[in-house]
């Protein structure tokens, strides 16, 4: 089922890769430069289903995001997907103490990205 | 195009940007300027080619980022300082890394074995031993693999009991336990029940607690690490229990504990919120807003508005030409589209101006490189990187630039024991710096080195036949004969200044530009090359003039001033030669037209000189017959279908849609001298000016 | 020839006249036919090179071809045509009396230059076409193109 994700970078190639990946999943893909970049979008969009956010960016960083996300209780129910190229427990773990609900680790493959969305939206 | 092909082409654009960023941290990092900020920046620009080049398999410079942003990852977080020692490391970690782009853009394998002593250097600096294999494995859903007895399995499906209780954070976080048993249930043949034992009376219900809880019995040929996998994102939000149902006795029940510090709402992530101010207002961040275009567009945009503009001009001649007076409504509307057109030209050329910083940034890693060469200390001062100039003269600028600061400091420094011995800092200083003049862009490279050594070059110039052994020539003049063809000293060429190409190709290529090229020195205490160029390439300002009725241009860059002879003011002087007096200096005469070939002997006094100076030839007179006007022209090319014509910079087409050739004031020269013999040139050298 | 077919070896010209002589030139390096514009002169340049005119914002050089093959100048009125070609990376414009037609043939009816045709003429010369009463020089554009370049060396400055 076609979902809008709104996927955050300061990676011009990632956040291609994202809405390559996404977009020849059938989903509809908004697509943020920075964590105010990302909050600035879901405010503007009418409906975002997952959000897929990288940790570190300028300005405002993955962690930041998720923080502002979650402070409004009408987001809570978004899922937030962390993208990490780190996979040792440690960050994983602060990336779900911020209030991720779950991650993707790079390098990823559109494989891994569409199960992932899977499993945290319906 | 392939659509990976598209976004590894995106990639490696991308890797260029982000090493220039990265550059210019490591730089603010060297000079001290830098802040927390700054090293982040760093920190990603690193982090963000590594994840790239992960994507698409990079795997050598996959692995010398990772070393290096380990590091990074220290300094920013505060356990490694930046100390001079620390950050020079890291500049050569940053020239390596743009090895390792290029090597990846180029499809070369990166050289075996040549970014060895810089990683051992950065794997010093992380106090670990991380050698280039240490990279965590990913697998898939980024699994912590947790050592799994794999028994002999029967074929038999095996039977798993979840017991499943979310916690509130589950919720809080957007997951969905719906979502996890789906996911469960497509494992195998799955039954799920509720448990309900926790579920409290209705009205001492919180709507924000959890209180459901799940069993599920599993019918699946998985192993448990694969169930386990189902809830990695939640595990520490929930009580679960997995175990394996075994026609034996007791099942096993094996916990999974949870991770530490169930979480509370929101950490306050104080970071995050604090750098936004900082952020803001730092200049650099203020958010321009940029689009990025294709250079095909902008240039085509050009052309036609550089088309608008000859038509525009045609359109007033022929109007004008037509009698119809410039008050009346036709001619106020002209008036206005003129107007309107230098704005609309302006505007335009201003999407092609680019801040000259992009040319600058290349030449840090010059400097570098050529001071470990020589074994010189350099320190590289730049300023006016902003200064904006059109992208046709950039890419023309980076050859003359880099033959500038070879030049600095190949000849120009002294060694740091020279230095010291002449009461001189060990350190020396290269100045690059650009700024606006007069409409023109200027350009200098000056260093505090020993300065021109006159005598030398004067007995280098005369050895070669530049000059005459009696020739007099003041200072300026001898600086600035090693722009001379055939003065390239092949007995000091160096491997890094020398490489086959002289400053006289390169003045020669700045002369092509409509530019020059000067040097100055004090010696003992530096030289200073200055660059001047227009600020584009495209437009020139000129004076329309007519010569044996046909109409020229003339460069207005090239002109000191028009003034009207008087036949008193005109000499001979050799054989057929003319000299202009003006003002008490003796000038050179040129007969412009026969210059060209397209009258014979006119006479100078009955038309109108112009007063004209030359790249390092001094001040000529040009008689032309009359001046038409001023104007902005757009430059055409005719070599593009001809061929050079020595005098003949370029063609225009004015309003009345016929081509009118733009002069080539020192090729003009040239060819003036040219006719002259070599005695007499350097006489007329002495009296030019 | 009745053939029908499209055979490989058949090559359609452009056919001209400049000083009572005709010439042809393969199709595909003719861009456009224009009427004659006075030219601005180019300095230090061969007789033959007329000077350049404003083709739509390119500054094209325009050769009289009779100048060019040793047969003295044209004498311009405005009956006089430009044949615009583009060859070997540069488009120029050759001076001619009138365009005639579209000639095909077959490279079986090209013949080889006879040797008594003078050497400046010889260098551009790829053949001799006989139609009948009709004779038609078979130009090579490129050659002709390429010798613009060449001649700079040739000039006295």
């Amino acid at each position: 089922m076609s979902k809008v994700i709104l996927t955050v970078d300061d990676s011009r190639t990632i956040r291609q890769m994202l809405k390559l990946a996404l977009g020849d999943a059938g989903h509809t893909v908004i697509q943020a430069e920075d964590g105010v970049d990302g909050v600035e979008a879901l405010q503007k969009a009418d409906n975002v289903d997952v959000i897929i956010t990288d940790i570190n960016m300028p300005r405002m960083d993955g962690f930041g995001l998720i923080d502002q996300v979650r402070r409004d209780p009408r987001n809570r129910a978004i899922p937030i997907l962390v993208l990490t190229t780190e996979s040792d427990a440690a960050k994983k773990q602060r990336a779900r103490e911020a209030g991720a609900t779950g991650w993707i680790v790079k390098p990823f493959d559109a494989g891994k990205l569409i199960a992932a969305i899977r499993r945290v939206a319906p | 195009m392939d659509a990976m092909e598209a976004i590894k082409q995106t990639f490696f654009q991308e890797c260029e940007e982000l090493l220039l960023a990265m550059e210019e941290g490591l730089i603010a990092m060297d000079t001290g300027a830098a802040d927390d900020e700054t090293i982040n920046a760093v920190f990603r620009a690193v982090h963000s080619i590594k994840g790239g080049g992960g994507a698409f398999g990079f795997e050598d410079l996959v692995e010398f980022a990772h070393v290096f942003e380990t590091v990074l990852d220290r300094l920013r977080s505060g356990a490694l300082k930046p100390s001079d020692r620390v950050v020079k490391v890291l500049l050569r970690a940053g020239d390596i890394l743009a090895d390792h782009v290029a090597a990846a853009r180029s499809g070369n394998a990166y050289p075996k074995g040549a970014d060895s002593d810089v990683i051992a250097e950065l794997n010093a600096l992380s106090e670990t031993n991380e050698s280039k294999d240490a990279l965590p494995d990913t697998d898939e859903f980024g699994f912590r693999p947790t050592p799994i007895a794999i028994a002999s399995a029967p074929p038999a499906a095996k039977t798993w009991r979840i017991h499943f209780v979310p916690h509130a954070a589950l919720y809080a976080k957007a997951n969905d336990p719906f979502l996890l048993l789906r996911e469960l249930a497509t494992l195998g043949t799955a039954q799920v029940t509720a448990d309900l034992s926790r579920l409290p009376a209705l009205d001492v219900l919180d709507p924000d607690q959890a209180y459901i809880g799940w069993d599920v019995t599993l019918e699946a040929d998985v192993p448990r690490a694969r169930i386990e996998d189902v809830f990695d994102f939640v595990v520490g939000d929930c009580d679960l229990e997995i175990s394996e149902a075994l026609p034996a006795p007791a099942p096993i029940a094996i916990a999974i504990e949870p991770e530490d510090a169930i979480p509370q709402a929101q950490p306050p992530r104080a970071e995050a919120p604090e750098k936004k101010e900082p952020a803001a207002a730092n200049a650099d961040t203020a958010v321009k807003q940029a689009i990025r275009v294709d250079l095909d567009k902008v240039d085509r945009l050009v052309n036609l508005v550089g088309e608008l503009v000859i038509t525009q001009a045609m359109l007033s001649q022929r109007v004008h030409e037509c009698d119809i007076p410039r008050a009346s409504l036709i001619g106020n509307g002209l008036a206005e589209l003129e107007h309107l057109m230098r704005e609309l030209q302006e505007s335009v050329m201003a999407i092609r101006t680019q801040p000259v910083k992009s040319v600058f940034q290349r030449m840090p890693r010059l400097v570098r490189e050529l001071a470990a060469q020589t074994n010189k200390d350099v320190r590289l001062v730049v300023e006016g990187e902003a200064t904006e100039v059109d992208k046709t003269v950039i890419e023309r600028l980076g050859e003359p630039l880099t033959h500038m600061i070879r030049n600095a400091i190949d000849h120009g420094l002294e060694t740091p024991e020279d230095r010291v011995a002449a009461g001189k800092p060990a350190e020396g200083t290269v100045t690059l710096s650009a700024e606006h003049r007069g409409g023109r862009i200027v350009i200098e490279v000056s260093d505090d080195g020993k300065g021109i050594d006159r005598a030398r070059v004067r007995e280098k110039a005369v050895e070669r036949g530049i000059i005459s052994a009696t020739a007099q020539l003041s200072d300026e003049e001898t600086d600035n004969l090693i722009f001379m063809p055939g003065f390239s000293t092949a007995s000091q060429v160096s491997n890094i200044s020398g490489r086959g190409v002289g400053m006289d190709v390169v003045r020669r290529n700045i002369v092509d530009l409509g530019g020059r090229i000067v040097i100055g020195s004090t010696p003992k205490k530096g030289s200073r090359f200055s660059l001047t160029l227009p600020l584009t390439l495209a437009v020139l300002d000129g004076m329309i003039v007519m010569i044996g009725g046909q109409t020229y241009v003339l460069p207005l860059a090239h002109i000191v001033e028009s003034l009207k002879p008087r036949s008193g003011d005109i000499h001979g002087f050799g054989s057929g030669r003319r000299l202009l007096n003006v003002r008490n200096s003796y000038v050179p005469l040129v007969d412009t037209g026969a210059l060209l070939g397209v009258t014979q002997d006119a006479d100078p006094a009955s038309g109108v000189i112009i007063l004209v100076e030359s790249q390092g030839a001094g001040r000529f007179a040009l008689a032309v017959d009359a001046i038409v006007g001023q104007r902005q022209v757009v430059i055409k090319s005719f070599e593009t279908n001809y061929r050079h014509i020595e005098g003949i910079a370029a063609a225009t087409i004015l309003g009345d849609g016929r081509v009118a050739l733009i002069l080539d004031v020192d090729g003009l020269v040239s060819r003036c001298r040219g006719e002259l013999g070599g005695a007499e040139r350097s006489e007329l050298l002495a009296t030019g000016t | 020839m009745d053939d029908h077919k499209e055979t490989a070896d058949r090559r359609q010209f452009i056919t001209f006249r400049s000083g009572e002589q005709e010439f042809g030139a393969d199709i595909m390096v003719i861009r456009e036919i224009r009427g004659w514009t006075e030219t601005t002169a180019l300095p230090h340049s061969p007789d033959y090179v007329r000077g350049v005119i404003n083709l739509r914002g390119v500054v094209l050089p325009v050769v009289d071809l009779k100048s060019r093959l040793g047969r003295g100048a044209t004498a311009t009125d405005i009956k006089h045509v430009i044949v615009v070609i583009q060859a070997e990376g540069r488009t120029i414009g050759l001076l001619v009396d009138a365009v005639s037609d579209i000639l095909t043939v077959t490279t079986a009816e090209i013949q080889a230059t006879p040797e008594l045709v003078r050497d400046e003429q010889a260098a551009f010369v790829e053949g001799i076409a006989v139609l009948g009463e009709r004779m038609v020089t078979i130009l090579s554009m490129n050659r002709l193109a390429a010798s613009l370049v060449a001649s700079e060396h040739a000039q006295a400055a």
